[in-house]
């Protein structure tokens, strides 16, 4: 069964009357071929009109679509299966939430790195629903400088609801991981290129994401706090969170206007989910570009310029 | 020592003790409730006397603790908060900016400055939670990272006090990548070898402890400060559990291993400058 978002109630319509008619074709041999036909392109007109206009709101409910790929899928597609996983950070554990290996994308060896979703109801528990502890930070840290010294260009794939807010991960420095991540990967030597395939939520999305490249997929959203919650600290109750998203400028093309990210990569119709070879497609054809181009800068010149871009990130007065 | 007497009017008590008091002569502690003489506990550095509460203090107390006879040249003072994303929630961003500074005299939530402490060069970051939370914005951010190039370009330690709920949501993404960029610049001063203290305060949380707050050389505290990445609360809500006792205080923290010492007030400037000069390059 398909999932359909609150909007999508025209879509929903329109394809259970396509299910019905192919069924009448089916099982009663009725002509219906005609009305299929008219249902269908009905179908995508009505996706189109929808999906170029969603609302901030929407669109952070597109980003969280059950059905949405997630990073291992997208590392499976890149990589061709040719990618081995590794884990732990080398001090306490494994995180699930976090995963990392070398890989190899049409000739460019790199090294992956995304947080990850769970498919299903238990998947999702044991991928503690992309939230990472300390230790997802510290394995992707220590991902990222095995590719430094191998010189391997490093992919992120940013897919989370937020770091974990739990009694351990603070005992184990939620805040230092993150912050160490910052600091490292601002001076890594090799190009990084980073991905918002989903949420990107606060510090826990940026703790992979300090990258020479950031883009974000058409239907994702990216910002300091999600709108739930800032909807419950400014206005104290949880109902202004479409007003919230709209006031925090999470989209990709806001994020785009305010020179936050580098680019949009566009989405079929209906949102990734809809078409994921489509949207893997449109993932790797950026990645291949930008890996030809980055690889061409010497390892000084591309920690200066990551440095110098986010060091010019923020606006203020100055009398 | 005539310089406390200025700073009369500087100190923050919960507003609620205050009132039953006549204004400004009387501090009573709201841990213990011991009174005192305000000027005796602006003596004492702020710190209560019977059960060494140390009151949130600002910039202003500290420069007054640190500087030698309190002078200090301001870094970039005249930078202000601007408004990229025309932020309006039950106000208006730009609205709350200016009654903040009216009612806290203050541009910003944070001020920067270099000067002496104890006859050495040093530059001095510190936080003001009375604006706005000590939250991170644009402001906050770049004054940091001045205040880091100013260290680089002559050499000079950086310390850097902080004390803030985190980031400034009117500011949204903008305020988030200021986590980023004072990053980054620490990254700079790393490779300068120009010695970087954080000393946290209470209280330092969110994206301040998830970056320049987490990152100094040496990270200190103050004695029993709230210092954790998500704020109680959230866990709390998060794992529906009560937090155990001491959770996240300075000690705590210490103890797990994310902080070099823990110093009380009364020596705080004295082992900030024994500790740069033994990390002095000779
Ligand atoms: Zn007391």
């Amino acid at each position: 069964m398909a999932v359909y978002l609150p909007f999508e109630e025209p879509i929903k319509e329109l394809e259970e009357q396509l299910e019905k008619n192919i069924k009448l074709q089916k099982e009663k041999g009725v002509d219906t071929t005609e009305i299929i036909l008219q249902i269908e392109k009905k179908i995508d007109e009505t996706r189109k009109q929808i999906y170029s206009n969603l609302t901030p709101w929407q669109r952070v409910l597109v980003s969280r679509h059950p059905e949405r790929p997630y990073t291992l899928s997208y590392i499976e597609y890149l990589t061709k299966g040719n990618f081995i996983e590794l884990h732990g950070d080398r001090g306490v554990k494994d995180d699930k939430a976090m995963v990392g290996g070398i890989g190899e994308i049409e000739g460019h060896q790199v090294v992956l790195i995304g947080q990850q979703k769970g498919v299903n109801t238990k998947m999702r528990q044991y991928r503690n629903f992309g939230m990472p502890n300390p230790e997802g930070y510290r394995k992707a840290l220590r991902l990222m400088k095995l590719a430094e010294k191998f010189n391997k260009p490093v992919i992120t794939f940013i897919d989370t609801p937020g770091a974990y807010p739990g009694i351990e991960a603070e005992e184990r420095g939620q805040g230092e991981a993150i912050a160490r991540n910052l600091m490292e990967m601002a001076n890594l030597k090799v190009p990084i290129i980073c991905i918002v395939i989903g949420e990107g939520a606060s510090g826990g999305a940026l703790g992979i994401g300090v990258g020479n490249k950031v883009y974000m997929l058409e239907n994702t959203w990216y910002s300091v706090i999600s709108p739930e919650s800032c909807s419950t600290i400014l206005w104290r109750t949880a109902d202004y969170k479409e007003k919230a998203a709209e006031a925090l400028k999470l989209t990709a093309q806001d994020m785009y206007k305010n020179k936050l990210i580098d680019g949009i990569i566009k989405e079929p119709v209906g949102g990734a989910h809809t078409n994921p070879e489509e949207t893997f497609e449109n993932v790797k054809k950026v990645v291949l570009k930008d890996l030809k181009q980055l690889k061409k800068i010497s390892p000084e010149k591309l920690a200066e310029e990551r440095i110098n871009k986010f060091c010019a990130m923020g606006v203020v007065n100055e009398e | 020592m005539g310089w406390f007497k200025r700073l009369t009017e500087g100190i923050r008590t919960p507003s609620k003790e205050k009132k039953e008091i006549p204004e400004g002569l009387w501090y009573k502690c709201p841990k213990c409730g011991h009174t005192v003489i305000s000027e005796d506990f602006e003596k004492n550095l702020w710190v209560c006397e019977k059960c060494n509460y140390h009151e949130r203090i600002g910039s202003k107390e500290y420069f007054q603790i640190l500087f030698d006879d309190n002078k200090f040249t301001e870094l970039n003072p005249n930078l202000t908060s601007a408004d990229p994303l025309k932020f309006v929630d039950t106000k208006k961003y730009v609205d709350r900016i200016k009654a903040t500074q009216k009612k806290t005299g203050l541009k910003d939530a944070v001020r920067t400055a270099t000067g002496k402490m104890n006859g050495d060069d040093v530059v001095i970051g510190c936080m003001d939670f009375s604006f706005i939370g000590g939250s991170m914005g644009s402001v906050v951010g770049e004054k940091i990272a001045r205040a880091i190039d100013y260290s680089i370009e002559h050499k000079i330690p950086f310390l850097m006090i902080s004390k803030s709920g985190g980031a400034r949501m009117m500011e949204a993404a903008f305020s988030l990548m200021q986590m980023a960029k004072t990053s980054a610049k620490l990254a700079l001063l790393g490779e300068a070898k120009v010695p970087y203290i954080s000393l946290l305060t209470d209280p330092t949380t969110g994206g301040v402890t998830a970056s320049f707050a987490m990152l100094g050389d040496l990270n200190i505290a103050e004695p029993n400060a709230l210092i954790g990445f998500a704020g109680p609360r959230v866990i709390k809500e998060t794992i529906r559990k009560d937090l155990p006792e001491g959770f996240q205080t300075s000690e705590f923290v210490l103890e797990h291993g994310f902080l070099d010492y823990i110093v009380e007030r009364k020596d705080l400037k004295d082992k900030i400058s024994q500790s740069f000069n033994l990390l002095k390059i000779k």
